[in-house]
């Protein structure tokens, strides 16, 4: 079974949960930025939250499968098409061999995503099937689809049993807001800020620029200030520079002080730019969902507070599931 | 927990967000700081807790990802500075490492092509080469001077990271003598793979094409980043360096970088390396002494 590209769309790539445990060479973890969505996906169509899946970013494919296959498309608001006819998102879907699958305008995010039974069956690379395009590693060739690709589907597990329910209720799908409230934990560098300017940080309204990708999503806003200090040796003369350190997925850095830039799942490792918190991981799928645009306040919260939100998403996926009719 | 350090060698912890532990042995780079923060990151690793997904000891910091469903912060927190109160006392002196020869065509034409397309309002001295004005901030005689200073005393892997592989070099000269240029005045959006970059008081390989902020003085004529591992070098690993290595620059002709081309070509290609214990009081104490003697671990070879 696979999938033939007929256009690729402006940047679809294969990805899974992520690669993790090669960061400390600089690999980054990958995988889908919005995982919550792209899992749910795989429940629909009886993969278990392993199974690779297509991110289409914007502007979707156009592809054929060359057998019957079921797919499930989640994540951003988008129109489904099967041979030109609207079909509903966030619900399984029978294609028959031939069938031409095809999308509309995406109507709010940035990323949807399309589960097929069996999942994208590409290579693992370091134990992930996610592509990390910088290093040409993981996916379809280390690279985007493009047309003309021909994209294997894996046999389905447990003979393609599928849950009872083919569509995820509405109260599980998430939202896709021009208004969105990001958790952070305060720290790393923090100290080197102002008190103006973490007060603009924490209580300013920022705006995601249109550079926002795969690697990071810049803010536009009222900037910050960092303490005048003497810069140590081999950190750099700005003050928002430091001697080169490992970077958090999710910290928040604000080079010179003017755009901060949250470092999403393919950014560099490390760098020399100070970081003044971390978006806590309950909140980077929300993240990954801004379109350019979207008003952001940054809520400074506990890591007890932290680890509470990451039970209450984790709860959340569970009872999704269970609603499918699927046990955890 | 993000004070600030007091002013010795207590080191800082602070968290990135509820999977990340970040601990700062120093605001300033040192061979002392990069030593301590490799010295954390190989007992924490021996340790095995469960719990952990990856240890990334950096230039004078160290960053943990943990999962904390599995090993709670506190505890992992605990656990870094017992590690960290232990080395205070007894801190190692010795890392048992590798010495590598990088061959390097310095002043090539795929870093000046690359340079020349970013000069206005890119660089420093736009109608400058970058390695013309290195020499000048470094007080030096003229660019032969400066390449001549980059390669004759080797350089220590203080770190590897931002993209998958990339080494950042710190020189194993007394502070006084390191060499120092600033970066960019904005970064690049290209840098040809494998050219070798400085940026404040550190040195880099690119391993891919890619952006890039660091001044450009060469290219460095075989792979550190082999996703496809077809050369014996990458038979373990495709990523080539390891925090620790040590590394000496080697000059080559552009009639020796073309036939280590030829080499790679027919997969024949290995870095010509040594195992070597490298000893941090020798090298506080006298460095330019025991480089010499470093380097001597790849003569014969």
């Amino acid at each position: 079974m696979a999938f033939d590209i007929t256009s690729p769309g402006l940047a679809t790539t294969v990805q899974d949960q992520g690669r993790t445990g090669h960061y400390n060479v600089g690999i980054p973890q990958s995988g889908s930025l919005d995982q919550y969505s792209a899992e749910l996906g795989n429940a629909l169509v009886g993969n278990t939250a392993k199974e690779a899946v297509l991110e289409c970013t914007y502007l979707g494919p156009a592809l054929t499968a060359d057998q019957d296959v079921v797919i499930a498309v989640t994540g951003a608001p988008v129109e489904v098409r099967v041979n030109g006819e609207p079909r509903p998102q966030w619900s399984r879907l029978q294609l028959k061999a031939g069938d031409e699958l095809s999308f509309g305008v995406i109507r709010g995010g940035t990323r949807y995503y399309i589960a097929v039974q069996g999942g994208i069956d590409v290579p693992e690379v370091l134990g992930s099937r996610s592509t990390y395009s910088l290093g040409a590693i993981g996916g379809f060739h280390g690279r985007k689809l493009e047309a003309g690709d021909r994209i294997s589907v894996g046999s389905p597990l447990n003979d393609g049993a599928v849950p009872d329910a083919d569509t995820v209720p509405e109260e599980f799908r998430p939202a896709f807001a021009k208004e969105q409230t990001v958790r952070i934990v305060l720290g790393l560098y923090d100290h080197r800020l102002t008190d103006e300017g973490l007060d603009n940080l924490l209580n300013g309204e920022w705006k995601v620029t249109p550079v926002a990708d795969r690697m990071g999503l810049r803010y536009s806003g009222p900037g910050v200030k960092w303490k005048e200090r003497e810069q140590p040796f081999g950190a750099g003369s700005d003050p928002s520079n430091i001697v080169d350190a490992g970077y958090a997925v999710g910290s928040i850095q604000i080079p010179g002080g003017t755009q901060p830039i949250i470092l999403h799942r393919d950014a560099v490792s490390g760098g020399g730019y100070a970081m003044v918190g971390t978006v806590i991981s309950a909140d980077m799928d929300l993240v990954a969902r801004a379109a350019p645009g979207t008003s952001t306040r940054f809520v400074a919260v506990s890591m007890d507070e932290a680890l509470a939100a990451r039970r209450e998403l984790a709860e959340r996926k569970n009872n999704a599931k269970a609603a499918l009719g699927l046990r955890s | 927990m993000s004070s600030p350090a007091p002013a010795a060698l207590e080191a800082r912890y602070t968290w990135g967000g509820d999977e990340f532990l970040f601990v700062e042995v120093s605001e300033s780079m040192s061979l002392a700081a990069n030593f301590r923060v490799m010295s954390i990151a190989e007992k924490l690793s021996e340790l095995e807790l469960t719990g952990i997904v990856d240890i990334c000891p950096a230039n004078a910091s160290l960053l943990v990802r943990f999962d904390p469903d599995v090993l709670p912060p506190s505890t992992l927190e605990e656990t870094v500075r017992t590690i960290e109160a232990d080395l205070a006392h007894h801190q190692q002196q010795a890392l048992e490492t590798r010495i590598i020869e990088v061959p390097v065509w310095y002043d090539d034409p795929f870093t000046a092509e690359v340079a020349e397309r970013f000069r206005e309002g890119f660089h420093q001295e736009p109608g400058g080469s970058d390695i013309d004005y290195a020499a000048k901030v470094n007080n030096l005689k003229d660019a032969a001077e400066f390449i001549k200073r980059h390669h004759e005393q080797p350089w220590l892997v203080s770190m590897v990271g931002f993209v998958a592989g990339l080494p950042f070099l710190f020189q194993l000269v007394e502070r006084e003598k390191q060499l120092e240029v600033p970066k960019y005045l904005s970064p690049r959006t290209d840098t040809p793979a494998l050219t070798v970059g400085h940026g404040g008081c550190f040195g880099c390989i690119y391993s891919v094409r890619g952006a890039g902020g660091y001044q450009m003085f060469g290219i460095a004529a075989a792979p550190i980043f082999d996703p496809a591992q077809a050369l014996a070098d990458f038979k373990d690993f495709m990523v080539f360096f390891r925090p620790g290595d040590i590394v000496k620059f080697k000059p080559v002709t552009e009639a020796e970088y073309n036939s280590i081309q030829a080499e790679i070509a027919a997969g024949t290609f290995r870095y010509r390396q040594s195992p070597v214990t490298f000893d941090l009081s020798k090298a506080l104490a006298n460095p330019e002494g025991y480089n010499k003697e470093l380097m001597e671990a790849l003569n014969g070879i």
